[in-house]
């Protein structure tokens, strides 16, 4: 099952439509990167609205997405975590450390646009307090 | 592959990618049937998940079991991952947290046991492997 | 009973089943045709050993006759499927009326004896036929009696489960302070059931109110062991997940110390000393500024 990729100005947007395996996830992995080097994106967002389980290959993939992403200069988020889903998640012990995530595409790209303009710290994701 | 209906079981045969994922949204729905919220229905399908991936990563091919148990406020769903594979040397050890011999996360069964109820894994070299694993309804105590 | 001498040894017990089903269809039969004095006596019966007091007498009739047609249907079918269900929807209007499990118990008992003497005065010439017809009649009748008393059972245990739900949600709401902002207090000691129906209610709240800041208080929680501690710890991470930051106030040495042990890095987990402070700095994220009233005045 293709995930459709859309190109949206200097971002892609990865909308996952149904429950994934492990093979269609490597290859949303290959696309992404593949189209993040083709376009030259400054951004990725990978929306999992859809999928009712995060699993550790999942959170692996996204992962390599996000790794890849940043090493051609593009930051990725993550969004539409569900809270069962992310509930799960952490008591599996999986987390997105290091890795943006946004509650749905509109904050996503909100988040985008704002490290775009330089107002949020690319290390620390969005929002982080200065405790100097 | 396909699933079938024995009494109260479910089968679901592990041998492809997407078993995986068709054996997760079966043991979800059975959760769902059975009254599990909905964070605990993702909670059984992502363990469920981490076990048959492992199946399929080690052993090629196995099998999942789900069965309802219907007593009462005794009410939940056992889940039996079982295959011939080429099974596990040192169990214990296994289901340490990050214990890993493929590299990133490893076999998935020390997650899958925090988030079941109950948790036993039977394997030995050239054995193959069964875990057994048990979820019950919250509510009941 | 003669035993025959039979090839297939499996004949015997079909052949007792066949004469079982026999009986019980004329069993059904007699209660069918005797079903308005039966079911007057029975309601006599009920009214008499004071039971269903809740329930006027219209209504004990109106309930009565539904469950002796359920009853003499699960006799006929001997499938106890529908009686199971028609018992729990029964319990679920009663059970709001005060009515109590004895009373439920009793009823059906008294059923099963009116119609067990009834079943007497009818063979009572036939003592073999009645013997026959009793083997036939009782394990069926227990069988419901005991069904209908579980499934009201159950349904009250559900009901009350429900209403123990209902209260633990009251008792830790969490509020919508501003836009985008959320607060959680915590008050009281938290068990793990509570801590994870907490994180639920939680998670559901941020995305409903799109929330960017959460800010969980535990000024009011003396004391937390290490899974708590844990569990904790794994709500700020999930609500980061959805998007949110969460900011911990209230954080007593003690149960920092707590943290500490079981390997949190404090300066990963954003504390802020009081709740005053902790909204302060959530507004601050969210790129709020709140000015003294007179400060704004003077501005306008």
């Amino acid at each position: 099952m293709e995930v459709p990729i859309l190109k949206q100005g200097h971002f892609l947007i990865a909308s996952i439509q149904s429950a994934l395996s492990d093979a269609d996830l490597s290859q949303l992995r290959e696309a992404l990167i593949a189209r993040v080097g083709k376009f030259r994106a400054r951004g990725v967002i990978v929306d999992v609205t859809a999928l009712d389980v995060m699993d550790s290959f999942a959170v692996r993939t996204l992962r390599d997405i996000a790794h890849m992403a940043r090493l051609r200069g593009a930051e990725t988020v993550i969004v539409g975590i569900q809270p069962e889903v992310a509930f799960a998640m952490v008591q599996l012990g999986l987390t997105l450390k290091g890795i943006a995530t946004a509650l749905d595409l509109e904050e996503g790209l909100a988040f985008l646009d704002l490290q775009g303009q330089g107002r949020i710290d690319k290390r620390q994701g969005h929002g982080r307090i200065d405790r100097g | 592959m396909g699933a079938s209906t024995v009494g109260d079981d479910l089968r679901c045969l592990i041998a492809a990618d997407t078993d995986v994922v068709q054996a997760r949204q079966a043991g979800r729905e059975l959760a769902a049937e059975l009254g599990f919220s909905a964070g605990d229905q993702t909670v059984v399908a992502a363990a469920i998940s981490e076990i048959a991936r492992n199946i399929l990563m080690y052993a090629k091919r196995g099998e999942v079991r789900f069965t309802k148990v219907l007593d009462g406020p005794h009410t939940g769903l056992i889940v039996v991952a079982e295959d011939d594979g080429p099974g596990i040397r040192d169990v214990s050890r296994a289901l340490q947290d990050g214990y890993s011999t493929s590299g990133g996360l490893g076999l998935g069964l020390p997650g899958a046991r925090r988030l079941m109820d109950e948790f036993e894994v039977v394997s030995a070299p050239g054995q193959g492997t069964k875990i057994t694993m048990r979820k019950w309804k919250r509510g009941n105590a | 009973m003669v035993k025959k001498d039979v090839p297939q040894p499996e004949q015997d017990p079909q052949a007792s089943t066949e004469s079982t089903q026999a009986l019980l269809r004329e069993l059904v039969a007699h209660l069918r045709q005797n079903r308005t004095q039966l079911r007057e006596e029975w309601a006599r019966r009920i009214t008499r050993a004071q039971l269903l007091t809740a329930m006027t007498e219209e209504e004990i009739f109106a309930e009565a006759t539904s469950v002796y047609d359920n009853y003499v249907e699960a006799l006929e079918t001997g499938t106890f499927e529908a009686l199971q269900a028609y018992a729990r929807n029964l319990s679920e209007r009663i059970i709001p009326r005060g009515v109590e499990t004895h009373e439920v118990v009793g009823i059906v008992l008294l059923l099963r004896d009116v119609l067990a003497r009834s079943l007497f005065a009818k063979y009572h010439e036939d003592f073999n036929k009645l013997n026959r017809i009793l083997d036939a009649y009782e394990p069926a009748a227990n069988r419901i009696a005991n069904t209908v008393a579980v499934g009201f059972v159950q349904e009250r245990e559900r009901i009350i489960r429900q209403q123990q739900e209902a209260i633990r949600e009251l008792s830790t709401p969490v509020l919508q302070v501003r836009e985008r902002l959320l607060i959680l207090p915590i008050i009281g000691v938290i068990d793990p059931q509570r801590n994870r129906q907490l994180t639920e209610q939680l998670l559901r709240a941020i995305r409903t109110n799109r929330a960017k800041v959460v800010v969980i208080d535990i000024t009011g929680v003396a004391a937390m062991d290490s899974n708590v501690a844990n569990q904790l710890v794994q709500t700020v991470e999930a609500s980061r997940l959805l998007g949110a930051t969460v900011i911990v106030t209230g954080l007593s040495p003690e149960i920092a110390q707590t943290l500490v042990t079981i390997g949190v890095d404090l300066s990963e987990m954003a504390t802020v000393g009081d709740l005053q402070g902790g909204i302060e700095e959530a507004e601050r994220l969210l790129g709020y500024k709140v000015i003294p009233y007179a400060e704004a005045t003077q501005q306008a």
